[in-house]
């Protein structure tokens, strides 16, 4: 497999093995465990908000450098952003692992976590990539 | 050495290391063949037909259930009743068995090592009977101690389910000292040989157990065939498990009688391709014979288990005493998830599993959340294990420089 390296890359390494979004919130505001029942992964994902603006983000846990560097990617990403946009990053997140969403100028908004684009080529690790982002997209539903 | 693999088309036309027999064996062209051949010349519904096609269907069937009771030397070919897996035989155990012979008070004990499938079933009986489900749980060799055995299993045990291999550690459980502590307290004992039965011999009769349960894809048959083990007298006296066609005696609109065995637990039309294919397999592991298999996988096994051993970053989760242990090695990098080293190894043609191996109870008593897992057959050679340890050495130079603890 030639994209093993397009997979684990610097990035995507750093953030599984040494994020700085894993740690507790004082006091957050939205709170969700996300399970994938077939391999055992679990993150529990901790939102704090400002009116409309996701201002803080943490996750704890245990998963596979996929997932947990999906997890902390996705925190990255979408910290700062209004529930509106965070929504519309999420959609383009799964659009892009999907390969429905292909243009590369609709892409940008995903920031880093366009390093996920290549897990498409691995069929068996789409679903550790996409915990965090179902995950939050439940919790941003609910939430409403 | 002979290459078993040249019987295998999938493995002979590929360069995989096939590691993950415990999940399900490749299957022999001899299967494969035997199957085609069904269809060919001898397809029709079973039990069914007055025409010949159907007689010759039918007789094929029923041969295969009397090769299956002398494989596993049962008395009685109708001690053997077809299933679709192992999981759906223990549910008939447990639905038609359990649910109408335990009452508040009972027990059933089980060990910490089951796969979910002897392990869920049990929950809903307990549920449903008031009965309370009790463990037998590992020492520190990841065994069942005979202390262990003896204190769980107790006058108020009414059913006892152990796996006679573990599908995770590989342990090989006294089963023998089982089945007599269960049968001194006036409890039945049920045996899961779905992951001994296509490494060691298995007699019914010797071991004495009451049910024994085991699935034909993980012995190089076709995925969807299952078969179930049990005396006759016990399987005489419990209810039908499923209600429906083939089963029954006489309908009326508002009652019906049941055939008598196996029919009475076969409703439906049953898998008879399934049945064909376990047939050949038998055919094929006897022509080998489970002395050559011993002696195959022994020799791969220990080869593995030393080459693993010799890897310092590696943990392995296998009984020290090997005369213990089966052909399933479990193991982590450590600091690295199973499942980043299944991809990795998975880039060099390595077949592994990984993950909690529908075993969560064992993983949580163990402290781990998942491991990978290699397991062997008698196909698999020296050279599948020397690309496993590149393939783990490949993974922990990825990682190690991202490790920390």
């Amino acid at each position: 497999m030639d994209n093993l390296d397009d997979v684990y890359n610097e990035l995507i390494m750093e953030h599984s093995m040494n994020s700085y979004n894993k740690k507790k919130l004082d006091k957050p505001d939205f709170c969700e465990i996300g399970h994938n029942p077939n391999c055992g992964d679990e993150i529990t994902l901790e939102v704090k908000m400002s009116g409309n603006t996701i201002v803080d983000m943490a996750f704890s846990g245990h998963g596979c450098a996929i997932s947990q560097a999906s997890t902390s990617i996705m925190i990255d990403t979408l910290k700062g952003k209004s529930l509106e946009e965070a929504k519309n990053i999420i959609e383009t997140f799964i659009g892009m692992i999907k390969r429905e969403i292909t243009d590369d100028t609709e892409l940008e908004k995903l920031e880093d976590a366009i390093a996920f684009k290549n897990i498409s080529n691995m069929p068996a690790r789409v679903k550790c990539a996409l915990l965090a982002w179902h995950t939050l997209e439940g919790m941003l539903k609910d939430g409403q | 050495m002979y290459n078993f693999k040249k019987d295998f088309p999938l493995l002979n036309n590929s360069n995989i290391a096939y590691l993950d027999s415990s999940a399900t064996t490749q299957k022999p062209q001899a299967v494969l063949d035997a199957i085609s051949e069904f269809y060919k010349t001898k397809n029709a519904n079973v039990h069914r037909g007055a025409y010949s096609l159907s007689m010759q269907a039918t007789k094929a069937y029923e041969d295969a259930r009397t090769k299956i009771s002398k494989f596993i030397n049962a008395k009685h070919p109708e001690e053997i009743v077809f299933s679709k897996n192992a999981t759906e035989s223990l549910n008939l155990i447990a639905y038609s068995y359990g649910l109408n012979n335990l009452k508040p008070g009972d027990e059933i004990v089980i060990s910490i090592m089951e796969h979910h499938s002897n392990l869920v079933p049990w929950q809903k009986v307990a549920r449903a009977t008031g009965a309370t489900l009790k463990y037998m749980y590992i020492n520190e060799n990841f065994e069942i101690s005979s202390e262990e055995i003896e204190s769980k299993i107790t006058p108020k045990t009414k059913i006892v389910g152990i796996t006679h291999v573990s599908n995770v550690l590989g342990t090989i459980n006294n089963v023998e000292k089982i089945i007599k502590t269960a049968h001194k307290n006036g409890a039945i004992a049920i045996v899961d040989a779905a992951q001994s039965i296509p490494h060691i011999k298995i007699d019914v009769s010797s071991l004495d157990c009451d049910f024994l349960i085991f699935s034909g894809h993980k012995m190089l048959s076709p995925l969807g065939i299952g078969v179930l083990y049990g005396k006759k007298q016990i399987l005489n006296n419990m209810p039908p498990f499923l209600m429906g066609g083939d089963m029954i005696e006489y309908v009326h609109e508002q009652e019906t009688t049941f055939a008598p065995l196996p029919n009475k637990f076969e409703a439906g039309t049953q898998n008879i391709e399934g049945v064909i294919g376990l047939s050949a397999a038998i055919d094929y592991m006897e022509n080998i014979g489970y002395l050559k298999i011993a002696e195959v996988e022994s020799e791969v096994v220990n080869y593995a288990i030393n080459q693993l051993s010799n890897l310092d970053y590696l943990k392995l989760y296998i009984t020290p005493n090997r005369v213990n242990h089966s052909s399933v090695i479990s193991f982590n990098i450590n600091g690295v998830h199973p499942h980043d080293v299944a991809s990795i190894l998975d880039s060099e043609n390595i077949c592994v599993r990984s993950g909690n191996h529908c075993a969560q109870p064992l993983m949580r008593y163990l402290g781990i959340n998942s491991t990978c897992r290699a397991s062997f057959a008698f196909y698999n050679t020296k050279e599948d294990v020397d690309k496993l340890i590149l393939g783990l050495d490949k993974a922990y130079n990825m990682f190690k420089k991202y490790i920390h603890f």
